[in-house]
Formats: structure tokens, sequence, C-alpha cells
């Protein structure tokens, strides 16, 4: 099984430097990109690929950039982002790409920013990412010296300024026109659609904000090609992917598998199962901010279209396991509180609407609850979807609850009716 | 008033962004890792220099969480508090360190030593519970395992 993503990473958690990334085929792609493709190739090739965004929405990646104004004519400076915020709860595959492999995330970003002729390139790192920051800093020296960034790179005339941002703090900086303000020393508050950041996004030039796993596919691609992505994936869906599992199993991890990979064979083969004793109860497949699964979904192929049909969304394909002997209201409390206060407070739906949940949770884990406390969880869950909040946060925060009210309600229901939880020691 | 090296040290950051109101979250970092936090004089001393509005850099300061405008402990504790480290076990951790440890959550020692905070998810997920002190990344947690991990930082 083929594993590009992370063929080079080693499991003494050491880095890989360029001469090493070098030996192993690195900064082929670009040569393959810069020295032989025009940019508009470029973007045909990865959108021939398949790729689709790692970074929760799946968006297809070469048509993202195809909105890019291009030729004499466009807006310049163009900017790209590569998207290292990682903050959803239960991801952790961004990390492991940059401190494991820093110099395939950097060949991704120069091919990115080849193919839409950025000028300029800013990897947003969360601030509490110290070390990945601090490699990615060391990869890009080395890079420079060897002519992969900067000034007419590989002599083709083709320039690159590559920089690190650390962040300081917020989920809502993940959120691409939010990360856009924070990089323009604003606060972090999602902006409008459109217009979309690739007509007008950082200080108002074209911009493509793409995740770290989705750039890290890139060199891969354009050294082999889109027919050999495509063969890679399972389900026809294009790649591998990154797969985690956290909470209580066996052996909590991350591992890139074929897309389409199934929830069964993550959790069972790779994470070990659960730990002894204890059972499944759900999955949220792609971070806190996805549907529930359950058992009967267990045989559920882990790509876009699968994960969806089941009700839920692959996202960033890292799932938190449920156990049986953990309260689901409990669980749901530690996700709402996480989504209230991170809440940008910019409209009021959500900046409202989620403490408001948060307490109820909280009511009902603590025994005071009231049986037409779920009918105001579930009316939540309407007045915060899709389309009625300004961004994508307030939505994402109502999936797990959403299906936890759906697959859970029982405990729910129990937690009212016998002013306790019954997880707990009374 | 900035000190000559904060000073260096923003202009080094300026070159990487096109104007003075983006450097504004930088200098105050730059300005954090001088001083531990961000006093009132510090953040007027930034804005000043930048020919930023005050009020808008107070706006940026109080946004971001990993900008401190109250004074700190000399080392500072990140408990992360979400679900996967809420899953194995963070609030046996979080209760042995308020507890045992003497610790407050949101609050610093009377020696100065820890400041406490929690912070969402670290992307550690496989190593929960975990908690960043200063810069290292610690975990698996157990409460028993504290004592010699807080016993490195003095
Ligand atoms: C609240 C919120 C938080 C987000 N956080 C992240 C994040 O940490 N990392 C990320 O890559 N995308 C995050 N996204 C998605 C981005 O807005 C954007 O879709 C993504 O970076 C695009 O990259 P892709 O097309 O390569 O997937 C977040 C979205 C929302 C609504
Ligand atoms: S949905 Fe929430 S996070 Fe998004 S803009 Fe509105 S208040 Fe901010």
């Amino acid at each position: 099984m083929e594993r590009p993503l992370t063929q080079n990473i080693r499991p003494d958690g050491q880095t890989v430097d360029i001469a090493a990334y070098e030996q192993a085929g690195g900064y082929l792609g670009l040569r393959q990109a810069i020295g032989s493709l025009a940019p508009a190739e470029v973007t045909r090739i990865v959108t021939d690929s398949g790729l689709r965004g790692r970074g929760g929405a799946g968006f297809p990646t070469g048509s993202k950039w195809s909105f890019v104004p291009m030729g004499d004519d466009a807006p310049r400076p163009k900017y790209l982002v590569a998207n290292a915020d990682e903050m959803e709860p239960g991801t952790f595959k961004d990390r492991l790409l940059m401190e494991g492999d820093p110099h395939q995330l950097i060949e991704g970003m120069a091919i990115a920013a080849y193919a839409i002729q950025a000028e300029v390139a800013y990897v947003f790192v969360r601030g509490e990412y110290v070390l990945p920051a601090r490699r990615l800093q060391q990869a890009i020296a080395e890079a420079e010296g060897r002519g992969y960034l900067g000034n007419n790179i590989l002599g083709s005339g083709y320039s690159l300024a590559l920089h690190v941002h650390t962040s300081a703090g917020r989920y809502i900086c993940g959120e691409e026109t939010a990360l856009l303000n924070a990089l323009e020393g604003r606060r972090a508050i999602p902006r409008a659609k459109p217009p979309f950041p690739q007509a007008s996004g950082l200080w108002g030039q074209p911009t493509v904000v793409n995740n770290v796993e989705t750039l890290c596919n890139l060199p891969h691609i354009l050294a082999r090609g889109a027919d050999w992505f495509k063969s890679l994936s399972r389900t026809g869906v294009s790649g591998t992917k990154i797969y985690g599992a956290s909470g209580r199993v066996m052996r909590p991890g991350a591992w890139e598998l074929p897309m389409g990979t199934s929830l069964r064979e993550i959790l069972e083969e790779h994470a070990g199962g659960m730990r002894g004793g204890l059972r499944l109860r759900g999955v949220l497949p792609g971070g806190a901010s996805t549907d529930f699964l359950v058992e009967e979904h267990l045989d559920t192929p882990m790509d876009f279209e699968a994960v969806a049909a089941a009700g839920s969304r692959l996202g960033t394909g890292t799932m938190i396991v449920l156990d049986d002997r953990t309260c689901p209201v409990a669980m749901l409390r530690n996700l709402e509180h996480f989504f209230a206060q991170e809440s940008c407070g910019w409209c009021t739906p959500c900046r409202d609407g989620l403490p408001w949940v948060e307490s109820i949770l909280d009511d009902i884990e603590e025994g005071r609850g009231r049986p037409e406390d779920l009918d105001l969880l579930d009316l939540h869950t309407h007045l915060l979807g899709p389309g009625k909040t300004f961004c994508a946060h307030a939505p994402g925060a109502m999936e797990p609850l959403q299906s936890a009210l759906k697959y859970f309600r029982e405990d729910f229901e129990r937690h009212i009716r016998d002013h306790r939880c019954p997880w707990r020691a009374s | 008033m900035l000190s000559p090296e904060e000073i260096r040290a923003i202009e080094e950051e300026a070159p990487r962004y096109r104007d003075r109101q983006a450097l504004g979250i930088e200098a105050l970092k730059i300005v954090q890792r001088h001083r531990g936090w961000i006093p009132d004089e510090a953040l007027a001393a930034v804005a000043d220099y930048l020919g930023l509005p005050r009020e808008h850099l107070e706006g940026v300061a109080t946004f971001y969480n990993l900008l401190f405008r109250k004074p700190v402990g000399r080392h500072i504790i990140r408990l992360c508090d979400s679900v996967s480290c809420w899953l194995t076990g963070q609030e046996t951790v979080c209760r042995a360190l308020c507890g045992e440890h003497g610790l407050t959550m949101g609050g610093t020692t009377a020696d100065g030593r820890f400041t406490l905070v929690t912070v969402p998810c670290l992307g550690a997920c496989d190593r929960g519970p975990v908690m960043l002190v200063d810069e290292d990344l610690v975990g698996p947690l157990q409460p028993e395992s504290l004592g010699p991990i807080l016993g490195r930082y003095e």
C-alpha cells in the first residue's frame, strides 16, 4: 500500500531535512511544474486528479484555484495561504505532516502558488504549534538556500516569498475569511461571501486558502500524475487520507490509508478496537463539528460521498470515539462548551444561541433538566442550522447535537426523568 | 516605551507584512515575549509606534486568547479541555492540578510560579490528556505523573 504523504515521516519524531527529502524524490514535483508546465496545466492536472480539500468542506482543489484571475491584467500581488490552524477538536493530522516532513508542505505550497501565480505565501500556524512552526522556519531557510523559494525559482523567472505566521489564538481563525482578517491584524471575524477570497482576499487581492494536508498531496500528484493519484483510493474518490482515532480506543493515532477505507477497518485494525471492557457507542467521524455515526454505519467507506450518505461528514477524517461508559450528555456539554466559547460573537444566533445550548446541557447533566428542554435543543438545531448564521461555525456546532438527540435521545430523557446523570456515582 | 530590542524585533517582522496594521498582532506577541504579558502602557506604546488607534489595538488584543492582558506567572500551563482529552481523563488531571498541586484555573500561584488556563484541543489527541507547559507538550497525563512534571519548572 502506498503512503505518499507519510512515507518520509520517521517513527522517532525527528524531522526530515532537505537532503533526505530530495533523496526520497522531493522537489521533483515542483521541478516538473515550474520547469515544464504552464500554470494552467498545473491546475488542470490537479483538477483531473480529483483532489478535494482536506480542511473539512471537501471543495475540489483545482476548481477552487480556477476562480483566481490570471494573465497580465490580473491584480497583483496574489496570495496563497496554507491553513495550519488545526483547532478542530479531535484533529491532529496537520501537526504530524508539518513536524515530520515540512518540506512536503513547502513544495506543495510552491506548486499551488505557481499555479495561481502568487507572489507571496503564508503558512498560518496556530500559536500552540511551536515545534511545527520552528521546523517550518528551518525548512524554508533550507529551501531558499537551494533555490526552491525566493527569487527566480530554479532559474524559471518565477519568484515566491514564503512566510510563517503564528496565530494569536481562537478557533475561528481556521475559517478562511476570519483567517485573512487575522493576517491583516484585525479581529478574526469571518467576512461575507461573495466576494470569495480568490477574487478579493488578503488585503483585497486574489487569494487561495488551502489546508495543509491538501497542499501536501500536490508534490506527489505533479510527480506521478493524476491517474496514479486516483488509483490510490478504494472508492474512486482519489488519493489517500490521513485518518485518526482518539478517545478510549486501544491505540489512538493517525494513519495514512487509501481514501474510502471503512470506519470498521480504521477502528478495529488500526486503532485496535476499544479499550478493555468498553463498547463502541458512537463516532464523530471528522472532528467535533460532524454528526455522530453509530454501530450500523461501521462499514461505511470513509470518503466524502459515503459519509454524507450515512448522514455525517468526512470533515477532517480524524474521528472521536464515544464508549458505553461515558455519558453522551456530558460529552455534548463538553463539545458545546467549546463551540460557545469559540463563537466570534459577530452574529446573534450563534453568540447567544450557543451559550444557551450549553446551559441547557449543563442543566440536564446536573439533574435540573425539564422535558421541554429537549424541544428547546431540537429548536436550536434548526435556528443555528445551515444558512441561519454568518459562517459555518454554528451549523458545525449543531451537527453533533442533532445526531446525539437522534441516537442517544433515551440517555437525555433518562437524565431528565431521574434528575441525575446515570453515569455518575450518586 | 518600547525597548530597543522590542523595536528591532518588530522591524524584523515588518517586511513580511503589507502594512503597519498587520504588524500590530506581531508587535503585541513580541511585547509579550519580552514582558510576559501586555500592560496598558506597552499596548499604547505599540499603537503609537505603529501609528494605529489604541482602541483598535485594544480590540485586537482582547480578541485573541494567546495574548495576555493581565500579569501571568513564570510558567504558563495550558491544559486541553476539548473532547478527546476529556474522554481520556482530563477532569481527574484538572482536579489534581487544582487540588494537591495548589493551582487555580485561570489564576496564578502566590509564588508567581505557574499560571493555569484551559486551551481548546492542542492537536495531540492520540496522547490525551495533554497540556502545554510553556513550549513543552506533555501527555498522556495521569494525576500521579504531575508532580515530577511540574518539578521541572522553577
Ligand atoms: C469554524 C471553522 C473553523 C475551521 N478551521 C479550519 C482549520 O483549522 N483548518 C483548515 O484547514 N480549515 C478549517 N476550516 C475550513 C476553512 O474555512 C477552509 O474551508 C479550508 O481551509 C479550505 O481548505 P481546503 O479547500 O484545502 O480544504 C474551518 C472552517 C470553519 C467554519
Ligand atoms: S456563526 Fe458564530 S463564529 Fe460564525 S460569524 Fe456568526 S458569531 Fe461568528
